[in-house]
């Protein structure tokens, strides 16, 4: 009889104040990453008439309702692009972001059965909701490409950058949301205060109007919002329009992996205490 | 390799001084809303918040070495569950050290994790790496792991139409195939039939033959005297013994025994002592619906006036009496002027799986005598119904009743 036995030996001491992750467990844990991710997806859309009909149905009509709004009730510019695509073009990022954060926010509360039964890298839970996030961009975008054919309109070379800016959108809006989660078992405040605030953050980002239709009083404002920059990125890269200035650019990319960062390290430093609290 | 002297790397758990304390806000300063903490820190910005510390584990050191499989016993609040939280990693300790030879997989609770609008089959693999399997693992395993819960037809149904026979199994049947090299087990043996509870033991007992370590919580003795090779006593957060199961279970049963063994003297016992309780004995292991049968002796005292009646109490773990047998209400009374012996069969009363101790006491105006914790008994976790379900319907009430449904 040989003992089955693995290299490594695992030490669990009492959590210190900075609790970095276990990269090689968080390895180890991408099935469950996974399958949470597919969980989420088919869950969805199970018994539901009409399926993933929904995918597809849910970005047009939110799109048509901006463009009737925006477009034609307040009549407000675009620089050109038919508003219907500058809608759906804007609200497609911004689902990407909100998305993953709304979604991440009560994920560790929802699933407190297993994070108060089961040991796994908890971070996972939270992570997890950008794969359902992510299908519905994927598909929107195959609706936007016909939407593009359509009406006739090219990006051109600057739709290299979408990866780039989905990835931002997702460090956004993980990082916010690991944090949120993370507060949330102690303080279920944030689930009201969230929803809320990610309307706030709507309007105060040019989701479904352009820069040019903000007043130039309050545009300092604006410009210094980094939603705004991504969504100048986002347009420039899925509509053609002109690019944001460098600074912004770079202030995205930099935003973007603050937020993911400091997410994980405010995660990590309340996740031991998950199980006693939740 | 590098060996330190106080943890020999071949175990496959030691703990150094390990140590669990939870903060108990006191009185009022708790604050479950953010406006609430952000008020008190904004009108007492220095103040520290104060808590009361509750020690559920103190001091525990133990080494557990490669093929054991380790029964840990100990009364309510012991603090068992916190020890396998800890060593399963659900929760940090907050003080000492733990080492752990490999994964540790858990067997907290049977069908965590389970999500009843997935199919069998999808569970399986949501389960699976939810304890710590990889995909390969997983589909290396699959079919064992559908033919040991016998749930082949209803792969892909989703598990809300399942019978809760059949879920229990499944969730079972995931957690019995784990490959990690530790397993904890917090009494989840108890569900399913006869045959599925063998069936489970088996394969726990296969896991520490394979040289892995198993871990087993139980309030059930039965489960640790067959199933363990060794086993721990935990008593108030302290680990009160650690040896062969025998003498762990020696050891439980007397610190269980221990006030009791005082009340056997009838000079510590209340009451006028005119006249004691010599005897009270039961049977100490039954199944839910078997009679409660106690029988008794009394000395004698001639010089009591009248008769004298008795009274026996069946009382749970917690110490809520379940039954009152009063002798007075079935006409019986007993005759002080010489030596008596008695039975009191209890039929019907069905009672839930635990332990369960018997007070007697003897009375005429006053009391002659209260014997609390007079005799001591186990039910056993059988279920006496015909059909089985998941713990949820049978969780409630004080007792199980004999009962049936007609549909008309």
């Amino acid at each position: 009889m040989s003992a089955p036995r693995t290299a490594t030996r695992i030490v669990l001491a009492p959590p210190g104040r900075l609790n970095v992750p276990r990269w090689r467990e968080l390895w180890e844990a991408r099935e469950i990453f996974y399958r949470f991710g597919v969980r989420d997806i088919v869950l969805r859309y199970r018994q539901t008439a009409i399926g993933v009909a929904w995918v597809v149905l849910q970005p047009l009509v939110t799109a048509a309702i901006f463009a009737i709004v925006f477009g034609r009730v307040a009549g407000l510019p675009t620089g050109g692009v038919p508003y219907f695509l500058f809608a759906f073009a804007g609200t497609a990022a911004w689902t990407v972001f909100s998305g993953v954060l709304t979604r991440a926010a009560p994920s560790l509360v929802a699933n407190q059965a297993l994070v108060s039964k089961v040991f796994f890298p908890r971070v996972v839970v939270p992570l997890s909701t950008m794969l359902s996030v992510l299908l519905d961009f994927v598909v929107s975008l195959a609706l936007f490409v016909v939407l593009l054919a359509i009406n006739g309109v090219n990006p051109g070379w600057a739709v290299l950058g979408l990866p780039l800016w989905t990835l931002c959108a997702l460090a956004l809006g993980s990082g916010l949301g690991l944090a949120a989660s993370a507060i949330m078992v102690k303080y279920r405040d944030v689930t009201y205060i969230l929803p809320w605030l990610v309307q706030v953050l709507m309007y105060a980002t040019p989701v479904a109007y352009s820069l040019d239709a903000v007043p130039a009083g309050l545009s300092w404002w604006f410009e210094a919002n980094p939603l705004t920059w991504l969504m100048e990125c986002f347009r420039w890269a899925m509509l053609g329009t002109p690019g944001p200035p460098g600074w912004q650019v770079a202030g995205l990319l930099a935003v973007s992996a603050v937020a993911l960062v400091g997410g994980l390290l405010v995660f990590q430093r309340r996740e031991r205490e998950f199980a006693d609290l939740i | 390799m590098n060996s330190t002297a106080d943890s020999p790397p071949d175990t496959a758990i030691s703990t150094r001084g390990l140590a669990k304390s939870y903060r108990i806000a006191t009185s009022g300063r708790s604050h479950d809303r953010l406006s609430e903490a952000l008020v008190a820190r904004v009108r007492h910005p220095f103040r520290r918040r104060e808590f009361e510390t509750f020690d559920a584990l103190h001091d525990i050191s133990f080494d557990i070495p490669w093929g054991e499989a380790v029964g840990i016993v100990g009364r309510n609040g012991a603090g068992k569950s916190t020890l396998l939280k800890i060593l399963t990693r659900i929760t940090a300790p907050s003080g000492g050290r733990v080492e752990l030879g490999g994964r540790v997989g858990s067997l907290l609770e049977v069908g965590t994790g389970f999500h009843p609008e997935l199919t069998g089959r999808e569970n399986i693999y949501l389960n699976g790496s939810l304890l710590g399997m990889g995909r390969n693992e997983i589909r290396r395993r699959f079919d064992d792991i559908v033919r040991f819960s016998g749930v082949e037809k209803f792969l892909d149904t989703p598990v809300k139409r399942y019978s809760s026979g059949m879920y229990v199994r499944l969730a079972f049947s995931v957690a019995a195939h784990l490959e990690t090299e530790i397993l904890a087990i917090d009494e989840v043996l108890a569900v399913g039939d006869a045959e599925f509870q063998r069936k489970s033991l088996d394969k726990m007992r296969d896991v520490a033959k394979d040289g892995r370590a198993v871990l087993y919580v139980s309030h059930q003795m039965q489960t640790v005297t067959t199933l363990c090779t060794s086993a721990m006593f935990l008593d108030r957060g302290r680990l009160v013994h650690h040896g062969s199961v025998d003498d762990v279970m020696t050891a439980y049963r007397d610190s269980f025994e221990d006030w009791r063994a005082r009340q056997v003297d009838a000079d510590r016992r209340p009451g006028t002592g005119e006249l004691r309780l010599a005897r009270v004995d039961t049977d100490e292991v039954r199944d839910p619906a078997d009679d409660t049968v106690v029988t008794f002796e009394v000395g004698a005292n001639p010089e009591i006036v009248g008769k004298y009646f008795v009274s026996c109490h069946v009382v749970d773990h917690h110490g809520a009496v379940v039954a009152q047998c009063d002798s007075r209400l079935v006409s019986q009374w007993f005759d002080p002027s010489e030596p008596r012996r008695g039975e009191l069969r209890i039929k019907n009363l069905w009672l839930k799986p635990g332990t369960y101790t018997i007070d007697a006491f003897l009375c005429q105006n006053g009391i002659f005598d209260g014997w609390r914790g007079a005799a001591a008994f186990e039910v056993l976790p059988h279920l006496p119904y015909p059909a089985l379900v998941m713990d949820e319907g049978v969780e409630l009430g004080a007792v199980f009743a004999d009962f049936d449904y007609e549909a008309w």
